[in-house]
């Protein structure tokens, strides 16, 4: 037993005099795990100047030529989305009979996907608009990526509602177009809210994430610019990839020059666009619950909707935001000085904590089946969710699909409790992965069986995938990741300005102010 | 800024009364002076050199850093901007308009659903919100490009080598030749006093 009092112990431990016996403070990991109280951890490793920030995340989008990982991807991908594109013409051509629909499981695969999609793109508002407003400096490692994302997942939840009306040529009938025979939309039903929710939130997000990039393609531009003037005094002929880029980014930028009072414009705006943003994503995924909310089916007609999707997509968001930079910080060199195992550990936390949120929501439908003394509600969770086959004759069909949704995303994350665990990139990967599989899970559960048990037993029917149903969704992962993979090979990957200005030497030291007079690591941080 | 600093190319035909004024120094090119140009590599100094610049009484200068520099409204002594005004008002029209269109467009083509009245504003309030919000978004952006006088394809600025190092790790403080204050030589004494890196002169076109 120590003598020594533990407050002296760990005096003594800051000042460098090995652990006392009092107690010792846990392995800082990369040195952005720091739990000493009197530092604060730094959110860019290795005393990354500016200049060298900028060298770091532009090395990424200029490599003159990509490598042939980078390549292999690539071209599996923009694959999988040229097979989703046959499928999608294949399905125009036939009609939406080439899925496994039947009439009464007439969402399935399409719904499930769209859902998917658009939660995953939630995770990208949330991380550039709520950690915004909450002043949570961390998320300039990752705001970038995740805004890119979403636009991304976005893009792919839009296309099946679209193309899973079958008569794809009459879809303009959803938008309140003024047309010969006189007729408009029917403005009392969620699924014409969903098409204003989900373009509004595609808009946003994308003029969010445009904001975002102007200061980081100005400097792509001026880059660019130098390099061509210096070919020019060399004598030397000029890259052409640089003058593509001096002249996309100089356009895109709208000529940016850093002038602080564009700045104090820039921040206020980019405050305001976090503000509206947050309503917007909590509304936008509440509008998708409200497509089963406010049906009668059981299962589907339940008021925990709304924030249950929400904590979900939020769930899922962070899964896929972890599942595509831990690869990439292993691969591009100097990504762990920007992406620390700090970063990940708090994602990690967030996805723990979700995870939480959404087994709540599981418990409390089967609390509210039961409560509400609802015979057909306890059918559906009983009977068509939840009780295997091999238990009793009246079990749910669908049985494993729900017990993948609860071990993947409830009991998955638990290992998080540990913070061995929440600090491992493989491990987090890993629950990543299983969280993104269980979500798309959780999502056929809602939908299928629900609607594979309706109210007359004559009309229930199983639901079988068909290959194109399949194809169709693996094909959407390949335009997700074909639009993630040239957004990481042509655009800023970390938004540079943002992460320049967490770095302690962004901060003025006021010489009048004793208080800021000292150190630097006072600054910057959580 | 003056509509023949934004349009360069219609100089030629503005009326004499939007014309700039005649230039009051010539550079070393004999090019009409735009304005001087200091460098600084940290955000201490800069912020030093534009607090006295701000004290000198100039008015048309600005800072030009890699990242907006925490507290830079009171070190240049601007005030904060009317930015948020243009997207509560332009917001709050597209919430009017959100609720107009559907109003309007459920009372031209009745749907009766549950018997409820064609025109009740409850289930409007989803789309009222997005329209909105969709309208917010577009005012800020714009608004903010607007009132930065962006985007414009040029700048004198640009015609400096140095100065796209703004991008990179360099600050700048720029003070323009149209202040009333300007003056080739006392200016340069003033930024030179600062202790800058380098300073130039940068020239129209």
């Amino acid at each position: 037993m120590s003598t020594i009092h533990p407050d002296q112990a760990a005096a003594e431990q800051l000042m460098g005099k090995g652990a006392a016996a009092g107690g010792s403070l846990p392995d800082p990991g990369d040195g952005s795990l720091i739990e000493d109280p009197g530092v604060r951890a730094p959110l860019v490793l290795n005393n990354r100047g500016f200049g060298e920030i900028t060298e770091i995340v532009c090395g990424y989008a200029e490599k003159p030529y990509p490598d042939k990982l980078m390549l292999m991807l690539l071209g599996l991908s923009a694959t999988l989305a040229g097979v989703c594109g046959l499928m999608i013409l294949y399905l125009i051509i036939t009609g939406v009979g080439v899925w496994g629909l039947t009439n009464q499981v007439d969402w399935a695969w399409d719904i499930t996907n769209f859902v998917f999609w658009i939660g995953i793109g939630h995770a990208g508002t949330l991380i550039s608009a709520i950690l915004c407003l909450f002043k949570q400096k961390w998320r300039t490692a990752v705001n970038r990526s995740a805004e890119a994302m979403t636009i991304f997942a976005v893009i792919c939840a839009g296309l099946f509602p679209a193309i899973h009306v079958g008569r794809i040529w009459f879809i303009w009938m959803v938008f309140p177009i003024p047309n010969a025979n006189g007729i408009w939309p029917n403005f009392r039903s969620p699924l014409l809210w969903d098409v204003f929710a989900v373009s509004t939130y595609f808009t946003v997000s994308a003029l969010f994430w445009y904001m975002g990039l102007i200061p980081d393609m100005a400097t792509l531009r001026d880059r660019a610019h130098k390099r061509m003037l210096q070919a020019k005094r060399a004598g030397e002929k000029v890259f052409l990839p640089d003058m593509i880029r001096a002249y996309t980014f100089g356009a895109l930028a709208g000529g940016w020059r850093f002038s602080s009072r564009h700045w104090h414009r820039y921040e206020v705006a980019y405050l305001i666009l976090a503000g509206i943003s947050t309503p917007l994503v909590l509304s936008v995924h509440s509008i998708v619950s409200f497509d089963f909310a406010t049906s009668v089916m059981p299962g589907w007609h339940t008021t925990i909707f709304p924030p249950y999707f929400v904590a979900g997509a939020i769930f899922g968001g962070f899964a896929m935001v972890l599942f595509l930079l831990i690869p990439a910080r292993e691969i591009y060199p100097n990504m762990k000085d920007i992406l620390t195992l700090r970063h990940l550990e708090n994602m990690s936390k967030i996805i723990l904590v979700t995870g939480m949120m959404v087994g709540f929501a599981y418990t409390m439908e089967f609390f509210i089946a039961w409560y509400s003394g609802n015979k057909y509600e306890a059918f559906i969770f009983v009977n068509a969710r939840a009780l295997p086959t091999w238990l009793s004759a009246d079990g749910a069909p669908y049985w494993w699909a729900y017990w993948i949704m609860i071990s993947c995303n409830v009991l998955s994350p638990q290992v998080f409790w540990k913070r061995s665990m929440r600090t491992n990139p493989l491990v987090i990967w890993i629950v990543a992965l299983l969280v993104t599989i269980g979500m798309w899970f959780e999502r056929f559960v809602i939908i299928v069986t629900s609607l594979h048990r309706a109210f007359l037993p004559g009309e229930w029917h199983m639901f079988h995938p068909t290959p194109v149903d399949i194809l169709t969704f693996v094909g959407s992962c390949g335009i997700f990741l074909t639009l993630f993979l040239l957004f990481m090979r042509f655009l800023p990957m970390f938004a540079m300005a943002e992460l320049k200005a967490v770095t302690p030497q962004a901060h003025r030291h006021d010489k009048n102010d004793p208080l800021h007079a000292h150190d630097e690591h006072e600054e910057g941080g959580h | 800024m003056s509509v023949a600093e934004y349009f360069p190319m219609l100089k030629q035909f503005l009326p004499s009364g939007l014309q700039d004024p005649p230039p009051r120094f010539t550079g070393p090119n004999g090019k009409p002076v735009h304005g001087l140009v200091a460098q600084y590599s940290a955000v201490d100094p800069v912020c030093d050199a534009a607090e006295k610049v701000r004290d000198a009484g100039f008015t048309a200068w600005d800072l030009h850093s890699p990242f907006p520099i925490h507290g830079v409204e009171d070190v240049m002594g601007f005030k904060r901007t009317k930015l948020p005004y243009i997207s509560a008002i332009v917001g709050l029209t597209g919430a009017g308009l959100g609720y107009l269109m559907q109003w309007w467009m459920s009372g031209n083509y009745e749907i009766v659903v549950q018997g409820k009245p064609p025109t009740a504003w409850e289930p409007y309030v989803p789309i009222i919100f997005e329209a909105g919000i969709l309208l917010t978004a577009f005012a800020t952006i714009g608004a903010m490009f607007a009132m930065n006088g962006l985007p414009r394809l040029h700048h004198p600025l640009f015609t400096h080598e140095a100065f796209l190092d703004s991008s990179d790790d360099k600050f700048f403080v720029y003070i323009e030749a149209k202040d009333e204050k300007f003056d080739m030589e006392r200016t340069r004494t003033l930024l030179e006093s600062t202790g800058a890196d380098r300073i130039d002169v940068i020239e129209d076109e």
